[in-house]
C-alpha cells in the first residue's frame, strides 16, 4: 500500500472525470453542498440517511449497503473516488465504510471539496444519473472497527488516539464549535488516550501532510507502533480521517476506528473518564 | 455591538431549542469590498492556534460558531483572498465579528 494507491490529486480527478470505471462520490454532512454544485458526474451519498440505519443505532447492513450502491450505479469493479466538505471528514468515513464492506478499489480525493474550490475548479449543478448495478458486498471486516468493550479493554494497554480538538479532549467543549454544545453526555476523554487532533494530519487546504510529517507527528505524540491502535472522535468521522492516515498512508497494520466514539463512550454507565477542566 | 452606516443589526440564525444565554456564539459576515463572500472557509482556532472548527460561509457570507468564553482566532481562506483575526469572548452570548478579505 502506498499513497498513490489510496489518494488521488485534484489534477488526477479532473483528468479522469469521464474515465469508464471511475466513479466520483461526494459525501457530506451538509448534503445541500452537493446540490449547490458538485464535481461533474459525481453521485451523492448522505452519511446519515444512506449509511446509517434509520431505526437501530448502527450502520446499514450488508443487504442495505448492496441495495444502496446498486441504486447509485456503483459496481464491484468500479474505482470509487470519495470527496466531501469538512476537510474530507465524511469522505474518509465513507472510505473506511467502503473498506468495512470489502470494496477494495476506493480512493480519497486529497483535499476534498475545499482544495477543489480553493483551486477555483469547476462545479456542476447537472443531475447525475447512472445505470443501476447489482452490487455484492462482503461481510463487515471488523478488524478495522472497534466496539465499546474493546475500547474499555484497551485502556492502559493499547494505543487510544483521541483525535478531537484539545478543548473537546479536556472536556471544555462537547462538540466541534460549529455545532450546538448542549448534549446529554459527559465531557472528557478515555483514560490513557493520546490527544492528536485530526487537523494535525492535514494542511490548511485540507490535503494530507507528507508521510514523513505524519510519521513524526504520531511518533512524537507517543504512539507505540508495536501495539494495536484504536482511534476515536465524537461520532467517528474525524477518527476515520486519522484511521486513514495511520492505516492507509503510514501502513500501521492494526488500526481500528471506534465509530461509537465519544457520543457512545461519554454516555456509558460505569466507565472511567478523565476530565481536565 | 455597533451597526454600520445605519444598517439594521444582523443577528445569527440559531437552531430551535438552543439557549443563547448559555452558548457563546461567534458569528458574522465575510466580505470583500462591500460584497458578502459566499463559500469562504472560516476556521476557528483556539488560544494555542489549534484547529477547533471550520464552516463555509452561506450565500449571504454568514458564518457562525458555538464556542466558549476565551481567546480565539478566526482564519479565512477563499480563492480570492484571506484574512486572520484574533478575538476574545468575555462571557456567553452573541459576539459579532465582521471579516474583510484582503
Amino acid at each position: 500500500m502506498s499513497r498513490a494507491d489510496v489518494l488521488v490529486s485534484a489534477d488526477w480527478a479532473e483528468e479522469n472525470l469521464n474515465t469508464p470505471g471511475v466513479v466520483l462520490v461526494e459525501v457530506d454532512e451538509d448534503t445541500s453542498a452537493y446540490d449547490g454544485g458538485h464535481i461533474a458526474g459525481a453521485v451523492k451519498l448522505d452519511w446519515k440517511t444512506d449509511l446509517q440505519d434509520q431505526v437501530r443505532r448502527d450502520f446499514v447492513n450488508k443487504e442495505q449497503f448492496e441495495a444502496l450502491l446498486s441504486q447509485k450505479g456503483i459496481g464491484n469493479d468500479d474505482t470509487v473516488v470519495l470527496y466531501g466538505g469538512n476537510n474530507n471528514w465524511f469522505a474518509a468515513y465513507a472510505y473506511w465504510y467502503f473498506k468495512l464492506y470489502g470494496h477494495d478499489k476506493v480512493k480519497l480525493l486529497d483535499g476534498g471539496r475545499k482544495k477543489w474550490e480553493l483551486d477555483g475548479r469547476e462545479l456542476s449543478k447537472d443531475t447525475v444519473t447512472r445505470d443501476k448495478t447489482s452490487y455484492t458486498a462482503k461481510d463487515q471486516d471488523v478488524s478495522i472497527r472497534a466496539f465499546r468493550d474493546e475500547v474499555v479493554a484497551a485502556i492502559g494497554k493499547q494505543n487510544l488516539v483521541d483525535v478531537r480538538s484539545p478543548d473537546e479532549f479536556s472536556g471544555k467543549l462537547l462538540a466541534p464549535a460549529h455545532l450546538p454544545q448542549e448534549q446529554s453526555q459527559r465531557g472528557g476523554h478515555i483514560p490513557t488516550a493520546l490527544n492528536v487532533p485530526w487537523s494535525k494530519a492535514a494542511n490548511e487546504d485540507g490535503t494530507f501532510k507528507s508521510d514523513e510529517a505524519l510519521a513524526k507527528l504520531y511518533a512524537e505524540a507517543g504512539l507505540d507502533g508495536e501495539k494495536e491502535t484504536i482511534a476515536y472522535s465524537r461520532i467517528g468521522e474525524r477518527s476515520s480521517h486519522t484511521w486513514f492516515a495511520l492505516h492507509e498512508l503510514l501502513g500501521y497494520p492494526k488500526v481500528k476506528n471506534y465509530d461509537g466514539s465519544w457520543t457512545e463512550y461519554g454516555s456509558l454507565v460505569g466507565v472511567p473518564i478523565e476530565k481536565d477542566v | 455591538m455597533t451597526s454600520m452606516c445605519g444598517a439594521p443589526e444582523q443577528t445569527p440564525t440559531i437552531p430551535a431549542g438552543i439557549d443563547i444565554e448559555k452558548e457563546t456564539v461567534i458569528y458574522g459576515v465575510v466580505s470583500q469590498g462591500d460584497a458578502p463572500v459566499p463559500g469562504a472557509y472560516v476556521r476557528l482556532l483556539d488560544q494555542g492556534g489549534e484547529f477547533t472548527a471550520e464552516v463555509v460561509t452561506s450565500a449571504t457570507g454568514d458564518f457562525r460558531f458555538f464556542a466558549a468564553p476565551g481567546t480565539w482566532t478566526l482564519s479565512v481562506l477563499h480563492k480570492d483572498g484571506k484574512v486572520r483575526q484574533e478575538i476574545t469572548a468575555e462571557k456567553p452570548g452573541l459576539l459579532r465579528v465582521p471579516l474583510k478579505l484582503t
